[in-house]
This record gives structure tokens, C-alpha cells and sequence, in this order.
């Protein structure tokens, strides 16, 4: 290497042919091409969404149950609370068992049974909510002999359980080995530490990765179909159908009738604000958690 | 792992609770080590025994309709509720073609937004742009479903589909009356869908490629197009391809927003525009509705047909997305 120098002055190097620039310049006007055209869909309904939605936003949407076919006014009051019912048996049931099963695979999973564990929960994870919910009504409704909040409950756990594992395993995975080691020199127990000191440190992580699966079964139809199933009353009855904010906006929404086509884009609208708060409240807590490297 | 320790326990036996309390206080962590050591395995054999549920009751509840039509069911077109006739190859029909119209629209779309975000865009813009294309991910099917009636089918009818019709009528996929709903509304909606998926899975395979191959490229005179094309994307292909079967899983899977726009008719056409359905709409619109075990079976079977293909998709996407990812224990460490 006699003139290193002389090569990196670049003066031998031939210029890049005008074919070669060409291709380059269509290329990256292509990817900004695709950026634009995935972003104007998402614009759009962002933008129908509010402008549809607050014009039919009112106190009555809020507090009334439906009216009548041809009367105008009502709302989803029961429909709002009905969802949260649902919610709220999902949660319950789906976020201890989904915690459990990753504390299960960071804590004594590193083997064929955790593998075994780990994958099942990715192929639960890719199984069709519509399919989820024929299996609740398979072990709930038909059980029960009736359309019920609990079923729909039960389906939106099935869904929840998967997202929740594998996130809460990955946060735990992330608490160093020497945290768990100094926890164990001072003599405390294997529980104890790994509830108070590992499950503790991954807090955020974790609690981001519940969040993440309550948001996409907040608004899942398909599973609530033909479990809730719905109901235009109110009602807090487990075994009772219930009333769900997406089933609603779904009937609305292929009804004939300009008043429910309203009120679909009402609740459209409550339901997309109540998803994005939570995701966005997700990315605020993980950007500030106390696992920088956790995103 | 919990092993017993019979010293300690043998203590415990002997000493009771009051006069050791160290020696009390193993055998007390033990047992407590013990039960949480069985309670969250017992959480996650709840994983494997969600699975297990959804198969066994699957196949129980299908059984009838097995028994009745056998593998015919898949290649039979009729569809009568009346007379107790079932054929699901409309179904079959609607999903794939839904599906990989779906594909065709979202694939470049996708990794046209995977390159700008990790190859081209400055740096300040790439959280905020991949965090916006995230977001399409959250947005209900329902509510796609709701945008895809009053926004996009309208649009259909009155602008795309007259101009399809006119300029590509001759390959007769775009023939017959435009009504806006049918297969290719399906197949739109469902790529909007689909692409925030592709997308960042396309992005996570880009970012594992090691950054000395792109110096590499970039050192023997290429410009940032060929750098992408021989540097990124042919060492990212195993992990793309994954990403876009991953995709194809979702959109097979899709209920709700295909339902509302697909028009439901269970006929098989060549027309893109003609009204069709899939396997998982069907469900939903029928399910809760059928009378007769027959019935019920069939569509169940309809079910557990989806649930075996996606579940074979997920896992073949997984490995390929996999193979690209394995190396790259430290992500964005390049």
C-alpha cells in the first residue's frame, strides 16, 4: 500500500453512471411513494373517524340504552359498560395466568418443556379470533345454554394469554442474572425473588405487554359474536347476553338506517380513542420505564 | 430447580418450628420455593392446554359433518342449509383469492415503507414514522370494516371500478356490474390491514443484518439503491419471505372487516368485482344462526379448516423469520 492517501482522494474513481443514479433516484422515490400511499388510508380514517364521529357524539350516546328501529336518539350506555364487564372477566382471568406462564418460562423454562411452552403460545397466538370464539362457545355457551358476558370473557382470555406470556417472559429475561444472583447471596427465597425482585425491576416491561394485549382485544368482534352475542338492554348478569361497544358498531354498521350508521361512528370513534390513549400510554411508559432497553 | 434437600426436611421433622428457626425458616422457603415453582408451571401447562382444548373440541364438534361429506366437503361448491347440503369451496375460493389479492397490493407497499424507515429516513423521523405505521396495527377489523362500507366501497363503485372496467375489462377479472362490495374491496381492505405487519417484521430482519455489509457494499462504490438491494434485502430474503407469510396468515384469519365488505354470496366467480365469501365470514355470519347439528358442524368444520392452515403458515413464517434473526442475540447492536 504504497498511496493510501491518493486512493481515498477519490480522484481515480469513476463516476457513477447516470443509469446507475437513475435507478437510485426512482428507488427511493418509490419507498417514499409507498410511505405516502400507506400513511393516506390511515389519515383517512382518522380523519372520517372524527368528523363522523363527533357530529353524533352526545350526553345521550353516553348515558341511553338503543332506541327502537325508526326512532331517532338512544345510545350505547349499556353497550360502553358491557364491554368493560367483558374486559374487566378477560382481564381477570387472562393476565395472572399470562404473567404466571412467563414467569414460568424466564424462571425455569430454559429447557424442551419451556421450548415446548414457547411455541405453543406463538401458535395460540396466530390462531383466528373467529375460531377462538366457535371453541368458547364450544366450552361456555353450550355448557351454560345461553349467550353470556362470561363466555365472551373467556374467548377474549384465550387471546390475551399468548401476547402476555411471551412479553412478560421477554421483560423478565431482561433483568440481569447478577440482580437475581445478589438476591440470592443475601439468602432470599426463589418466590421472593423472583416476585419481588425480578417480576419488580420488569414492572414496566410488563405492564406494557398487558396493555398491548388489552388493546387488541378491546376491539375484537368475531370472538363476541356468538358469545356475548349482545344485547340492546342493560344488564350485569355474567350468564346473561351482554352488550359489547364492537358487536354494536358492527350491527349498526350494516343496518339500512342512517340514525345507527351515526351512531356506529360514534362509537367508532369512543372505541379508537380508548385504544390509541392506551397504546400511546404504553409507549410513554416504556420510553420512561425503568428498562431503557426494553424497547 | 427445586430439588428436595432431605437434611433440612429432616430437621424440620425433628426440631419443629420453635427452637431452630434458621433451619425452620429453609424448610419453610423450600416448601413456599416448592408451590410457586408449581404454580407457574401450571400456568403455563394452561398454554398448552388452551391449545389442546381448541383441537379436541374442534374435532368432536365437526365430527358430524366429517362423517357426512368426508375431505369432499373442501371440493364441494353447493352450500344449502334448506336440504342439509354442505360444500365449503366457495369459502376455500373467496379466502384465497381475498388473500392474495391482499398480498400482491400490500407486499411492495410494505417493503417500500421497511426500506424508507430503516434505510432512508433521517433519523428523527424513524420513530415517529414506524410508531404512526404501528398504529394501523391497533385499529379494530370493526372499524376498517366501518370505513370500508361508507369510504371505500363508495370510492369503488364510482371511480375505480368503472375505470378498471374500462381500461382492463378484456382479462375479465374486472367484468360484470361494479357494486363496490365483493372480492376486491376484500382484498383492499385486508391489505391496509396486513401491511403494518409485513412492515415491521420486515424492519426487525433489516435491522439484524449486520451494518459491515452495508459499509462493505457502500466501500466498493455502490450507490444507497444497490447498497439495499445486494447488501440488505438479499441477506434479509429467509426473514422477509417469513414476514410476508406472516402476513398471509393474518389475512386468512380476518373476520370481521372482509365480512362487511366481501357481499357474502357463496358463489365462485371470475370477476373480481362479484360478490364472493370466506371461511372465516361464513362463520360469522351463519354460526350463530344455524339450526340443525349438521349445520353447526359443518361450519365448525369450516373452522378447524382455517385454524390447521393458519397454524401451519404461523410456523413456517416463524422458522423463516427465524433463520434470518437467530445470529443477532443483541438487537441493534449493528
Amino acid at each position: 500500500m504504497p498511496e493510501p492517501a491518493k486512493m481515498l482522494s477519490g480522484t481515480t474513481l469513476p463516476p457513477i453512471s447516470l443509469w446507475r443514479r437513475g435507478k437510485n433516484a426512482v428507488a427511493t422515490l418509490a419507498a417514499v411513494g409507498a410511505v405516502i400511499l400507506v400513511l393516506l388510508p390511515l389519515g383517512a380514517i382518522f380523519a372520517y373517524l372524527v368528523y363522523k364521529g363527533v357530529g353524533s357524539l352526545n350526553w345521550a350516546f353516553l348515558t341511553q340504552t338503543p332506541k327502537p328501529v325508526g326512532e331517532a336518539g338512544g345510545g350505547m350506555a349499556n353497550a360502553i359498560a358491557g364491554s368493560a364487564l367483558i374486559l374487566m372477566i378477560a382481564s381477570l382471568m387472562g393476565v395472572p395466568v399470562g404473567i404466571g406462564a412467563g414467569i414460568y418460562l424466564s424462571e425455569y423454562g430454559q429447557n424442551r418443556f419451556g421450548d415446548l411452552v414457547r411455541f405453543t403460545a406463538d401458535v395460540l397466538n396466530g390462531v383466528p379470533s373467529i375460531v377462538i370464539g366457535i371453541v368458547a362457545y364450544a366450552i361456555v355457551v353450550l355448557t351454560q345454554k345461553h349467550f353470556s358476558a362470561l363466555a365472551g370473557g373467556v374467548a377474549l382470555a384465550i387471546m390475551m394469554i399468548p401476547t402476555i406470556t411471551r412479553t412478560t417472559e421477554e421483560m423478565l429475561l431482561l433483568v440481569p442474572q447478577t440482580v437475581r444472583e445478589a438476591a440470592y447471596g443475601l439468602g432470599v427465597s426463589r418466590w421472593r425473588t423472583a416476585l419481588s425482585i425480578t417480576l419488580r425491576t420488569a414492572t414496566s416491561g410488563v405492564i406494557t405487554g398487558v396493555m398491548l394485549a388489552f388493546a387488541r382485544v378491546a376491539g375484537e368482534t368475531a370472538p363476541l359474536l356468538f358469545t356475548a352475542f349482545g344485547n340492546q338492554f342493560w344488564n350485569w348478569k355474567l350468564n346473561q347476553p351482554t352488550a359489547a361497544l364492537s358487536l354494536q358498531i358492527f350491527n349498526y354498521a350494516i343496518s339500512p338506517f342512517d340514525e345507527w350508521h351515526r351512531q356506529a361512528w360514534a362509537g367508532a370513534l369512543i372505541l379508537i380513542v380508548l385504544i390509541v390513549a392506551s397504546v400511546s400510554a404504553v409507549r410513554l411508559a416504556a420510553s420512561r420505564g425503568t428498562l431503557k432497553g426494553a424497547n | 430447580m427445586p430439588g428436595p434437600q432431605p437434611i433440612a426436611k429432616q430437621e424440620v421433622a425433628v426440631d419443629g418450628q420453635v427452637k431452630a428457626p434458621p433451619l425452620a425458616q429453609v424448610g419453610y422457603s423450600q416448601l413456599a420455593d416448592r408451590a410457586f415453582y408449581y404454580a407457574m408451571l401450571a400456568c403455563g401447562l394452561c398454554v398448552l392446554a388452551l391449545v389442546a382444548i381448541i383441537v379436541y373440541q374442534l374435532i368432536s364438534k365437526s365430527n358430524l359433518s366429517w362423517h357426512a361429506f368426508g375431505l369432499k366437503f373442501f371440493f364441494r361448491s353447493e352450500w344449502d342449509p334448506v336440504n342439509d347440503q354442505y360444500g365449503a369451496l366457495p369459502f376455500v375460493y373467496g379466502t384465497i383469492v381475498s388473500s392474495l389479492l391482499a398480498l400482491i397490493l400490500a407486499v411492495p407497499l410494505a417493503l417500500g415503507v421497511a426500506v424508507f424507515i430503516t434505510e432512508m429516513a433521517p433519523r428523527w423521523l424513524r420513530g415517529p414514522l414506524a410508531f404512526t405505521t404501528e398504529l394501523l396495527a391497533a385499529i379494530p377489523s370493526v372499524i376498517y370494516g366501518l370505513w370500508a362500507i361508507f369510504v371505500l366501497v363508495p370510492l369503488l363503485r364510482l371511480y375505480v371500478q368503472p375505470w378498471l372496467a374500462r381500461y382492463f375489462g378484456w382479462t375479465g377479472l374486472f367484468g360484470g356490474f361494479p357494486f363496490g362490495y365483493g372480492m376486491l374491496a376484500a382484498g383492499i381492505i385486508l391489505a391496509i390491514m396486513i401491511v403494518p405487519i409485513i412492515s415491521s417484521i420486515t424492519r426487525e430482519v433489516m435491522t439484524a443484518v449486520p451494518q459491515q455489509q452495508r459499509e462493505a457494499v457502500l466501500a466498493l462504490g455502490a450507490t444507497r439503491w444497490e447498497m439495499i438491494r445486494t447488501g440488505v434485502l438479499r441477506n434479509a430474503r429467509a426473514g422477509i419471505m417469513g414476514g410476508v407469510i406472516l402476513g398471509l396468515g393474518r389475512a386468512l384469519g380476518e373476520t370481521m372487516a372482509v365480512t362487511m365488505v366481501i357481499g357474502n354470496r357463496a358463489e365462485i366467480a371470475r370477476s373480481l368485482f362479484a360478490p364472493g365469501y370466506s371461511m372465516a365470514s361464513v362463520i360469522a355470519n351463519e354460526f350463530s344462526e344455524a339450526t340443525g347439528d349438521l349445520y353447526l358442524s359443518a361450519l365448525v368444520e369450516v373452522g378447524l379448516a382455517l385454524f390447521i392452515v393458519t397454524i401451519i403458515v404461523n410456523i413456517i413464517a416463524q422458522f423463516l423469520v427465524w433463520t434470518v434473526t437467530r445470529g443477532n442475540p443483541a438487537r441493534g447492536h449493528a
